[in-house]
């Protein structure tokens, strides 16, 4: 297996899709059932819609862990003007979106690590991962 | 959480009961199955995995299109999996925030509920009531050593936990006062000051406050905007209103409170109460002091204590048992 990173630069929505499916496939090949496919693929979008609204362009990093616990791992990084209040973005309910258990929290659930370091004015990295059972 | 095996073999148990035998007994079987699913946390696009699973079991030659139409489907199911496991952590956070205002409504209750002092003169009756789980109501008695009686009603506007902080303030105000409180209106000017320098402008206090003499068998007393209470005097066998004027705490720090005196004789009763208690809203609109008196009056031959109970239960039976503002009533009543 191909165990390369495979990056994808976010501008457009096109590029969303893009990043889905790439982790999508990544997922399929390390053996994730149909669901967990769904919940990263989903998760891959909530970061890279992120990143394309607020800080118009970064990239989706996605990779293999390849240690003593097999997964997934996606990274969101971008320059754009960073994250100020991390807390609330993590609170459920706090999305614009109205609290539908989407956004970051969302992300928080889909994946089974979710770790986010945000510098305001410097950009976000977001680092989620996932293990197969 | 349960084992996704057993769960596979229990759904596919139940889906083959179904598709064999089509009954309202089968399909009550899958409804109680969905309450299992969710007393476990299983989410609704596990129960679709689980389904789909199923269903290529029995047919392994599904239908491409038919397989990725079920794609489709768990896919759009992932969102709600979210909505329903944001939901359950937000019924978590709202129980430990439930608990957390019980602590504090209990913490409030020991604040507020002080010792009733005990006179053979004066027979003292008290009720207090929050609308929601804490109060924004603040009574207080003390009695000194010259047998004196002070009593105090206060009532933060507004209710709930702004209210009850605010209260918790007054009573802190209250208990620092020095215990020779001989002047009403001095005693308001010293709240006022305190309440004007710590209380949000957007908060307003009312209070009344009145010094007993137990030797003359008189009340000054001062109001800072409450509403008016009630003299009863039984020579004339009526209800007069007790005014005071003054204006609420927290407006003005140079406020002064004019002191106003009654005489009580035997069997007069001093009513105090706050505006819970003429605020009560009925089908006919809001309760009539007139009302308020009919309603003592009906109860006058009882103890100050019952009277306040009963008109208590009969203005909540009124109100089908919903208090719209935090309810204080008060009733002082010379015996000998
Ligand atoms: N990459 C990013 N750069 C800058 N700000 C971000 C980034 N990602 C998220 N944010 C900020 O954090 C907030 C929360 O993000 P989150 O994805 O949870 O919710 P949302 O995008 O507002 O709504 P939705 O539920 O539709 O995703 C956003 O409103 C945005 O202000
Ligand atoms: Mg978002």
């Amino acid at each position: 297996m191909n165990i390369a990173p495979n990056r994808v630069e976010i501008h457009n929505e096109w590029d969303i899709v893009r990043a889905r499916q790439s982790g999508r496939e990544r997922a399929k090949e390390l053996g994730f059932g149909h669901v967990d496919q769904a919940r990263i693929a989903t998760a891959i979008s909530e970061l890279a819609r992120n990143i394309y609204l607020y800080a118009k362009h970064g990239e989706i990093i996605i990779s293999v862990i390849d240690g003593e616990k097999r997964g997934i791992s996606i990274i969101a990084e971008d320059n754009g003007p960073g994250i100020r209040d991390l807390r609330k973005a993590m609170e459920d309910g706090y999305t614009t979106s109205g609290g539908l258990g989407a956004g970051l929290p969302g992300v928080k659930r889909l994946m089974d690590d979710f770790d986010i370091v945000s510098e305001e004015g410097q950009g976000t990295k977001i680092t989620a991962k996932k293990y197969l059972r | 959480m349960i084992d996704h095996k057993e769960l596979y073999q229990h759904y596919r148990k139940l889906l083959i009961e179904h598709m064999e035998r089509k009954s309202e007994k089968t399909l009550y079987n899958g409804q109680l199955f969905s309450r299992q699913m969710m007393e476990n946390g299983v989410s609704p696009e596990d129960v679709l995995s689980l389904h789909i699973d199923v269903i290529k079991e029995f047919y392994p030659h599904m239908d491409e299109k038919f397989q990725s139409a079920f794609d489709f489907l768990l896919e759009a199911m992932i969102g709600y999996g979210l909505a329903y496991r944001e939901h359950q952590n937000l019924r978590y956070k709202q129980r430990q925030l439930e608990s957390e205002i019980d602590i504090a409504a209990d913490v409030q209750q020991s604040l507020l509920v002080g010792e009733v002092p005990h006179y053979d003169f004066l027979d003292i009756g008290v009720i207090s009531r929050p609308a929601k789980r804490m109060s924004g109501d603040y009574y207080h008695f003390v009695k000194d050593e010259q047998n004196c009686l002070s009593v105090a009603i206060a009532d933060v506007i507004g209710k709930g936990i702004p209210a009850a902080l605010c209260m918790s303030m007054i009573k802190y105000a209250m208990d620092s006062e020095p215990e020779q409180r001989t002047k009403p209106g001095a005693v308001l000017e010293n709240l006022n000051r305190v309440v004007e320098q710590n209380v949000d402008p957007s908060m307003f206090i009312t209070m009344f406050y009145g010094l007993y003499n137990e030797s003359q068998h008189r009340l000054y007393f001062a109001s800072a905007g409450h509403e008016p209470g009630f003299y009863y005097s039984s020579n004339k066998d009526e209800f007069q209103e007790l005014i005071a004027k003054g204006r609420v705490l927290g407006l003005d720090r140079s406020t002064k409170y004019r002191e106003y005196e009654k005489n009580i004789d035997v069997g007069d009763m001093v009513i105090l109460f706050s505006d819970g208690v003429t605020e009560c809203r009925t089908e006919k609109g809001f309760i009539e002091r007139d009302e308020i008196v009919r309603l003592i009056r009906q109860r006058m031959h009882l103890s100050s204590q019952e009277i306040v109970d009963g008109v208590y239960k009969e203005l909540e039976r009124l109100q089908d048992f919903q208090l719209r503002d935090d309810f204080t009533l008060i009733i002082l009543k010379r015996e000998v």
